[in-house]
């Protein structure tokens, strides 16, 4: 009977799907536990800031730089048909600081850091470097996860700050420099439209979720990768796969609950 | 401790990432231009307040005085009571008459000050008497329309 074979195998799927859902919830909640080591040994979590925070840098600022030209460009384009030129500032600023800010950051955050994440722990678990930690009495979530864990979740919102403040001055260089709008008024109905709290703060409360979801999820998926070479290939393009679409959702979600009705 | 190029690097990550938040702060938003420590509150009964939203800004000779905190249905009067927060700075006499006005012809509706004579000044708390409502374009259409009638059969 094929229907009942295919039946029978999507609930295969689905079972496994919420199996792992709560693996990594508690995998989650084990990484929490065990933070302890990373705060009394920052310099685990400072060598990881580095290789996640300081190496996307370059990433994060050339993309935010295009975007915002981008959006200058084409706010531009649309903006100058109802003769609203002035109000270029305010639709390069918003844009940045609500949406494409946190989640273009993001998407590149999981594709740089987290995929390179995976790729490390899947392969240290393949190489049984983790199973040694454990026989060594060393526990390897507190030694290998957490400080990557910390160091995603603290390099999160300062990139999606950075690509922002970036990104303002790519729509400032395209809008003002080169196409010619008024130096004044794209500051000040700037500054008169984006509110500290409503606005910026969460841009900054978006990008910090984003953070915490794209690491556990890189880190899980490495540290539940199979020991072998298809399996670290795999769980890398699940990282990329499932924290891509988490992001875009969570974002929909975010959006819904802090800007409705204003 | 010993200082490494690593420290360093992450040092100028973590500075440059609050600089830009400090940036957008200062530069983008508003945190640096508007202050609402030193404020008093006054409110003021209109029948119709068309667009007007919570923070709409208050201008005095177009200059800003304040927000808009606070708009809700008041239920004896069924007219709107909106709730304004004023810069300490600025006093106003209390005979101070509150406008809703746009700016520009489809642009954002603010409150405007017409400043009165009277010798007591406004304090926290006072309800401003005079005010002026909302221009309804679907009011002004159906006016217009009204008189054109009228003269018509004349």
């Amino acid at each position: 009977m094929p229907v009942a074979k295919n039946l029978r195998s999507i609930g295969r799927r689905v079972v496994s799907a919420v199996w792992r859902v709560g693996l990594a919830t508690r995998f989650f909640l084990l990484t929490l536990a065990y933070s302890g080591t990373s705060f009394r040994r920052f310099h685990l979590t400072i060598k990881e800031l580095f290789s996640t925070g300081v190496m996307s840098l370059i990433i994060i600022i050339v993309a935010g730089l295009f975007v915002g030209m981008v959006l200058g460009l084409q706010g531009y384009e649309t903006l100058k048909r109802y003769g609203s030129e002035s109000a270029l500032g305010v639709m390069v600023a918003l844009g940045l600081v609500r949406e494409l800010g946190p989640v273009v950051a993001a998407l590149l955050f999981a594709s740089r850091a987290g995929s390179a994440m995976t790729a490390e722990i899947g392969l240290m678990k393949a190489t049984e470097q983790i199973t040694a930690m454990e026989m060594m009495a060393v526990n390897p979530i507190a030694r290998i996860v957490a400080p990557r864990f910390w160091a995603g979740v603290i390099s999160m919102p300062l990139l999606a700050a950075m690509f922002s403040a970036v990104g303002v001055f790519g729509g400032y260089f395209v809008g003002v420099i080169q196409i010619g709008v008024d130096e004044g008024s794209f500051w000040s109905q700037m500054q008169a439209a984006v509110d500290f709290r409503e606005d910026i703060l969460n841009g900054v409360i978006k990008s910090f979720v984003f953070g915490t979801v794209v690491t556990v999820i890189a880190l899980f998926e490495g540290y539940d990768a199979p020991p072998t070479a298809e399996g670290v290939s795999g769980a890398t393009t699940r990282t990329v796969v499932t924290s891509s679409l988490a992001i875009l959702m969570l974002d929909f979600i975010l959006t819904a609950i802090m800007f409705r009705g204003n | 401790m010993e200082r490494t190029t690593l420290d360093l690097w992450v040092g100028i990550f973590v500075v440059g990432g609050i600089a830009a938040l400090v940036m957008l702060a200062m530069k983008v938003g508003n945190l640096g231009t508007y202050n609402v420590s030193e404020a008093y509150q006054v409110h003021a009964y209109f029948s119709n307040i068309g667009g007007l939203k919570p923070k709409a800004s208050i201008k005095s000779a177009g200059v800003l005085v304040g927000r808009v905190t606070d708009i809700s249905l008041d239920m004896e009067r069924y007219e709107a009571r909106v709730t304004m927060s004023l810069d300490k700075r600025y006093q106003f006499p209390k005979d101070t008459a509150a406008k809703i006005l746009t700016s520009g012809l489809l642009g954002e509706q603010y409150i405007g000050f017409d400043v009165g004579g009277d010798e007591a000044m406004l304090k926290n708390g006072d309800e401003l008497k005079m005010t002026q409502s909302a221009v309804v374009l679907e009011d002004l259409i159906g006016k217009f329309i009204y008189s054109k009638a009228e003269g018509s059969t004349n």
